[in-house]
């Protein structure tokens, strides 16, 4: 078993992006620093568009995460839909 | 009584960096400056490429062109990165917003039918001569000597490969997803596309930097851009096909901003020397013959019975270009 | 009228493979060979490049968006500090010592980094890779030119700043950071992905970027802060493009299986010497401290690190061997990184100083095992010496390590008392390497590493002067003319932070922002 994360800076656009994390994988664990938080799990983190969608009340695309993430580990896996991470072992 | 931080006045010990200072002397610079100037590294690489060990990392000598200052090619846009990608988004704003009304509309199927199958032979193919293009001009931004023109390449090379995912959208708009494959096969195999891809693989073995950039971004750019999205685009949008247009918006608006760029380097360039005068005229001569005999059969296809007169405006403000550059390009 | 059926649109991994993968060809008036002429030379053997899987799927337009939307926000923070005099926010200017050594030693490189993508994102052979290195390469000007503008106003009010570029090429430490890019650039293009795609942005990225920037964020450096994070977006994609590479070559073939092992043990013990400024930084230089190096080393590389070759090991792959030795020096790197920089602080481009009582309580608290048992008394030593107007400054040079070109003053991991150092002969001469890393780097290239430019070295041989110095004159001081080739002022841009212009600058400014007359 291995962890993967996602950190993203702290401000009004990551906020639901966290809540929406932490409602889709019962495990991860937010961990919040000075201007930034690490939201991490074991082996598996999804961030579901979907999710999202419902707290922010418009239509999100997932490529927006760029702009305020900060660093990640795993294997990367995107579409339209869903933004996974995971170790493949 | 509070005192407020921003009524304290503090006099900077200096305005700007000493390499900039140096230059410009010591004043407030700009992004540009200070974000271009010098930055490349010109003395002492620890160890030679091992893929070319007889020159250095970087090295003025890839080039027959000689400056006694690189850093004298500026660009008169004055893009460094954010600069650039700010006017990129607000280019990219539109022509999305001119796709999204085209989509939502189902404007792609008000164009008449000639016109669409002209666009689809002749404009979406070049998709792939704007990949050779993002090729040439990344070996230029890899290889070529100073940040003030190797900076400005590797964003030409990303608009050349931003050119040719609008033209595809444009194909799928058109004629769907299978339009790209027989576009490609075209470009492989139909006797009209194969001067110019022989034109565009020839240009990914020349090894000199500077003749890549004349080949490509004063000729080939100086001769295509102006056939396509000046003479075919006014004809398509004279006949019912200015969906068409809208859908080649950036490549046009972007074509006449990166000319001015272009035409800044060569200019610049031909008035260091007669040598460099010379090589330059030379290699726009021996380019644009090649060029032409690649277009030849495209402004065939898309003209008809006008193509040679259509060709010989473009060669005439081609050469009317070149002129006033500096370049001796008259026969 | 006929109803018009909507299209359906593109999935993103359907648009992207059509905006991406289609536009290549395989050339036919021209040789693969000869249009990819760097492809093979490596070894690595590639036998589809159709398999390489691109996580981000960025196309132009979603980049444009997003970049431009990110340096709208970045710019108007760098506005606003200047605006309002950010600087005197400082906890300290001692911080600002931090900032010079990133913005003499990692900026430049930045730019090195944009050159040498852009050659890669030329030179392979499949169009999925060469994407995404061009964007890697365009942000990687981005990141120096933010880095740049976001110092640019420091560079107004402090010293050591002032000609960075300049003194990257020359000052000694900075060849330490300087060499390892070269080296990469000198390489191959798939050397290059695994020495900077892989080792540097996968591996060792965090430790650099995410101590420094919070250490910023500590110690109230908001330009710092602002340009670091908003990198570090660009990084994830970064990251991610390095996996990938790693893990495309070890699938095309298990003959590329050794080569890639050498190379990450190479580049893994090379990123590991580059660190070592980044320990003092963290340990020694902010005035406000976040972790220390050694809970970095193990939270970003024990903890991650552990994860990726854990993973990386069903391909064959081990974690390198070096890095047992590096979890060992994690207790010594910061103290003897910082105290030769402290000794030689007359020819450094930024200031030295020694820590306070509290401080080193601070490092005794985070490094039971060594700093009291090693350092203490010596740090103490010299800052008593100090007071008493003695400073100590250190007027001979260190020999490098032919390789990383680290001072050798670095001790065996298992004898605190002797300085580790290596030999190998190469065509009758001898070369001095600092560790068995350094040593296996030279022994398998040893005609590349012979080239290297060795600052020290050639200040003996008499090639770092201004041009016209005679060094036969009477009286003549080598240190003085190595300083004015430098671009440094004595007293100015280095030694003691105690008695600087920049403290006594800041002191004087901050007074009149907080006082009242």
């Amino acid at each position: 078993m291995s962890k993967v994360f996602i950190a993203l800076q702290t401000n009004e656009d990551s906020r639901p992006i966290v809540e929406a994390i932490l409602a889709d994988n019962p495990l991860a664990e937010a961990d919040y620093q000075p201007a930034m938080v690490k939201v991490s799990a074991e082996d598996t983190l999804v961030i579901k568009r979907e999710t999202i969608e419902e707290l922010i009340g418009r239509d999100y695309d997932l490529q927006e995460i760029q702009v305020n993430m900060i660093t990640m580990s795993g294997y990367l896996d995107e579409d339209e839909d869903e933004f996974r991470l995971s170790w493949k072992n | 009584m509070q005192i407020d931080l921003r009524t304290v006045a503090i006099k900077p010990v200096r305005n700007t960096f000493d390499h900039i200072a140096r230059r410009f002397g010591d004043k407030p610079a700009s992004r540009y400056q200070e974000g271009t100037y010098d930055l490349q590294q010109d003395f002492k690489f620890h160890y030679r490429p091992t893929w070319e060990p007889e020159l250095e990392t970087f090295d003025e000598r890839r080039t027959a062109i000689k400056m006694k200052d690189w850093y004298a090619l500026k660009d008169p846009r004055q893009y460094y990165y954010g600069a650039w990608t700010i006017a990129r988004s607000r280019q990219q704003d539109a022509a999305e917003s001119s796709f999204e009304m085209i989509e939502d509309r189902g404007l792609a199927d008000t164009v008449p039918a000639d016109l669409r199958q002209t666009a689809l032979d002749v404009l979406l193919p070049l998709r792939h001569a704007e990949w050779g293009g993002n090729m040439g001009n990344s070996y230029i931004a890899g290889y070529g000597y100073g940040a003030a023109i190797t900076q400005p390449c590797l964003y030409h090379a990303m608009d050349h490969l931003a050119v040719a995912q609008y033209l595809t959208r444009m194909g799928i708009e058109l004629g769907g997803v299978d339009a790209l494959d027989a576009a490609k096969t075209a470009w492989m195999e139909a006797p009209m596309w194969q001067p110019l891809r022989r034109h565009v693989e020839n240009l990914f073995v020349v090894k000199d930097w500077f003749e890549i950039f004349v080949a490509q971004n004063l000729v080939l750019e100086g001769l295509a851009y102006p056939l396509f999205f000046d003479h075919l685009d006014a004809h398509f949008a004279a006949n019912g096909g200015t969906v068409i247009s809208m859908m080649n918006r950036f490549a046009a608006e972007w074509a006449g901003e990166s000319a001015k760029w272009v035409d800044a380097q060569i200019k610049v360039a031909a008035a260091e020397s007669a040598e460099n005068k010379a090589q330059l005229s030379a290699w726009a001569r021996q380019y644009r013959t090649l060029t032409l005999e690649a277009l030849k059969p495209l402004a065939e296809r898309a003209f008809g019975d006008n193509a040679d007169e259509v060709l010989n405006e473009v060669v005439s403000q081609f050469n009317t270009r070149c002129t006033k550059l500096g370049l001796a390009v008259q026969e | 009228m006929d109803m018009q059926v909507k299209k359906k649109k593109l999935g993103l991994k359907e648009k992207y493979a059509h905006m991406t993968r289609g536009l290549d060809w395989q050339p036919s008036y021209q040789t693969k060979e000869a249009v990819f002429p760097y492809a093979t030379y490596e070894g690595i053997k590639v036998h589809d490049w159709d398999k390489w899987e691109d996580p981000f799927r960025l196309t132009m337009d979603a980049y444009w968006k997003y970049q431009a939307e990110k340096e709208r926000k970045l710019y108007a923070v760098l506005d606003a500090f200047a605006q309002n005099n950010g600087h005197l926010g400082l906890t300290d200017a001692r911080y600002l010592n931090a900032v010079k050594l990133f913005l003499t030693g990692i900026s430049p490189l930045e730019y090195m980094a944009h050159r040498g993508f852009a050659t890669a994102g030329r030179n392979f052979p499949g169009v999925g890779p060469r994407v995404a290195c061009l964007m890697q390469a365009v942000d990687e000007i981005r990141h120096s030119q933010t880095q740049i503008h976001a110092i640019s106003n420091y560079n107004k009010y402090y010293n050591g700043f002032h000609d960075f570029k300049h003194m990257l090429e020359r000052v000694w430490y900075l060849s330490v950071p300087k060499s390892f890019f070269d080296d990469a650039f000198s390489a191959g293009p798939f050397e290059w992905m695994v020495a900077i795609g892989f080792s540097f942005e996968y591996v060792l990225t965090n430790l650099l970027f995410v101590p420094f920037m919070s250490g910023a964020a500590y110690n109230g450096d908001m330009a710092t802060v602002t340009f670091g994070f908003s990198a570090q977006s660009d990084e994830a994609r970064h990251m991610t493009l390095g996996l990938e590479c790693i893990k495309f070559m070890l699938e095309q073939d298990p003959d590329n299986v050794p080569i890639v092992q050498k190379w990450i043990d190479k580049w893994a013990w090379r990123g590991v010497r580059v660190l070592s400024l980044v320990s003092m930084m963290m340990d020694y230089m902010l005035p406000k401290r976040v972790m220390s190096w050694k809970e970095a080393w193990e939270i970003y590389f024990e903890q991650n690190g552990g994860a990726l070759f854990n993973d990386l090991a069903r391909y064959g792959i081990k974690m390198p061997e070096c890095l047992s030795r590096a979890s060992i020096d994690k207790e010594h790197a910061s103290h003897q990184t910082w105290s030769i920089l402290y000794q030689y602080g007359g020819a450094a481009a930024f200031h030295t100083f020694m820590p306070s009582d509290e401080e080193m309580d601070w490092l005794s608290a985070k490094y039971p095992n060594t700093f009291d048992k090693y350092y203490r008394e010596r740090f103490t030593y010299w800052r008593e010496q100090e007071q008493k107007g003695n400073r100590f400054y250190n007027n001979t040079l260190p020999m490098l390590c032919q390789v990383c070109q680290v001072p050798m003053a670095v001790t065996e991991p298992d004898n605190m008392l002797q300085i580790s150092y290596r030999e190998s002969d190469y065509k009758g001469e001898k070369y001095h390497t600092c560790s068995d890393g350094c040593k296996q780097i030279f022994d398998d290239e040893p005609e590349k590493y012979i080239q290297a430019w060795l600052p020290v070295h050639q200040i003996y041989m008499g090639n770092c002067f201004p041009e016209g110095t005679d060094p036969t004159v009477e009286g003549f001081d080598p240190l003085a003319k190595v300083l004015e080739w430098y671009h440094l002022v004595p007293g100015k841009d280095n030694m003691d932070y105690n008695g600087s212009e920049d403290q006594k600058n800041f002191n004087a400014w901050r007074g009149l922002a907080t006082k009242n007359d």
